[in-house]
């Protein structure tokens, strides 16, 4: 199998290998929770649980275009790798802005594991690419309910529209017309929406660090 | 209709509650979002219960009937634009008429949704206004009067009215607090405005001249549109400070002043929407 294909694989949620890592937050109580269950990075509660949670997304994805920039796929054009910069700044922007706005509050940094990624492959790159921008769009529109302060619901608001932006631009790049297809777009109309203990066990595969959502705000 | 008064209609047709049980279902299936269908179909509570609950102590269901109502006006707006865009003999084809074919068929499913969704509620959702997409306000005759015949133009009065829907959107965030399933949908819609903005932006880059380095992403206040009248749009997006945080060169990254207005997309109030598109609407 192609790495493209099987990092697309694991963003489909076939690989629940390292899911025994994962502490998911807002299990039902028929849902099995591992022991261990403080384990790892603990993102928080309330507010600060979810500002910690769109940090940890962030450090990923900008983990991802600063490894993406460095060493640049062959044959990247000079559009595309103009695109995929400003991408990489934007989201170390988002990075840096969660980092200093949470202040002693913030989480560690958090170890990536790209070893599934071909950063060489135009093709590995762009579909984590995309898997990872359509994870964030449907992380901040589902974690926005959980948000109880008016400002930080609209901070997430001004971050998931360029989220959107890049997911589109992706695909664009991947499949021209396809930056809002049926594939993630439903038939009302509405893009993706995930729980943050959905998105963590998608996420964790890419992180060596354990994170532990157990403490977050649930629906 | 005079815009200046639309927000006083919405409230009028806001005032008549009713209900129409036959559309429950679907709204509920539609809130559950694109991951929790399975969930849902065993969730038997009444959307109309689920909004009154998720607003209750915290601020009138009115008031989002407003914002809804708001939204759907937005909607119909755009819906229509893309609908005669369609229609227009010339204007579109190839994978251009297939993208704007998916951008259609997105607004006028919102459209539905936030009518259907209204309604189930107990509200009442705004009739579909008259358009003028010249911008002439019923006159016909207004800056854009060849947006259907001119390609380059279309795209760029839907470039606006894209990023101007996200804007507006953002803009009644704050009203959606402790909005659950709503505070959602309302997201879910949002982004995919972002989506259809994006898309629009990289077609104009990709097909022309006269679009200054426009990319997918609002770099500070620049409309890549040959046009002041599109400005207003675009103000305020080159703020580069976010929660009293200096976004640019930020913790001593060679974050530039252009990439970290890109890096967020900002709010517009409904003053400063309804302004905009004051002359769209009859």
């Amino acid at each position: 199998m192609p790495k493209s294909e099987f990092s697309r694989r694991k963003f489909l949620g076939f690989a629940g290998t390292a899911s025994g890592l994962v502490v998911i937050a807002g299990c039902n109580k028929d849902e099995v929770v591992s022991p261990g269950t403080l384990d790892g990075v603990d993102l928080g509660s309330g507010d600060i649980g979810i500002l910690n949670y769109a940090y940890a997304l962030e450090q990923l994805e900008a983990a991802f275009y600063t490894q993406v920039i460095m060493t640049q796929f062959s044959g990247i054009s000079s559009p595309e790798a103009t695109l995929l910069t400003d991408i990489r700044d934007h989201e170390v922007a988002h990075r840096e802005f969660f980092k200093t706005a949470l202040g002693d509050k913030a989480i560690q940094d958090l170890e990536v594991d790209f070893s599934s990624i071909d950063f060489s492959s135009r093709d590995s790159v762009l579909a984590t690419a995309k898997a990872f921008e359509d994870l964030g769009v449907s992380a901040y529109n589902g974690a926005g309910r959980l948000i109880e302060t008016a400002d930080y619901l609209v901070l997430a608001g001004k971050i998931v529209s360029v989220e959107a932006r890049h997911a589109a631009l992706i695909r664009d790049l991947i499949s021209p017309g396809s930056f809002a297809d049926d594939t993630v777009i439903n038939s009302d109309g509405l893009d993706g929406s995930r729980k943050p203990s959905e998105v963590l066990m998608i996420a964790q595969p890419y992180i060596k660090t354990v994170i532990n959502g157990a403490n977050l705000p649930t629906y | 209709m005079n815009l200046s008064n639309i927000i006083d209609e919405i409230e009028k047709a806001d005032g008549e509650a009713f209900d129409r049980v036959n559309s429950r279902r679907s709204v509920l299936r539609n809130f559950a979002g694109v991951t929790g269908k399975a969930a849902l179909a065993a969730l038997p509570v009444a959307f109309g219960s689920l909004f009154k609950k998720a607003y209750a102590g915290t601020r009138g269901v009115q008031d989002v009937f407003d914002v809804l109502n708001y939204a759907l006006t937005l909607e119909y707006l755009e819906a229509e634009f893309y609908v005669q865009s369609l229609l227009a003999p010339g204007l579109l084809s190839g994978q251009l008429a297939m993208s704007i074919q998916t951008i259609s068929k997105h607004e006028t499913a919102h459209v539905n949704f936030l009518k259907a969704a209204i309604t189930a509620a107990g509200g009442t959702p705004v009739d579909k206004p008259g358009f003028d997409f010249s911008g002439g306000k019923g006159s016909g005759d207004g800056p854009f009067k060849n947006a259907f015949s001119d390609l380059g133009l279309f795209l760029a009065v839907a470039q606006a009215f894209e990023d101007t829907g996200v804007r507006a959107y953002k803009g009644r965030a704050a009203e959606l607090l402790g909005g659950e399933a709503v505070t959602t949908a309302a997201l879910q819609i949002h982004s995919v405005e972002a989506r259809h903005a994006a898309h629009i932006r990289y077609m104009r880059q990709q097909l022309g001249s006269g679009v200054g380095n426009l990319q997918p992403w609002i770099t500070g206040n620049m409309s890549g549109i040959d046009s002041e009248l599109v400005q207003p749009s675009y103000n305020g997006e080159e703020n580069t400070m976010q929660a009293s945080v200096e976004i640019t060169g930020i913790n001593g990254f060679e974050i530039s002043a252009e990439s970290a207005s890109e890096a967020f997309d900002e709010p517009l109030t409904p003053e400063q929407v309804l302004a905009i598109v004051d002359g769209f609407i009859v």
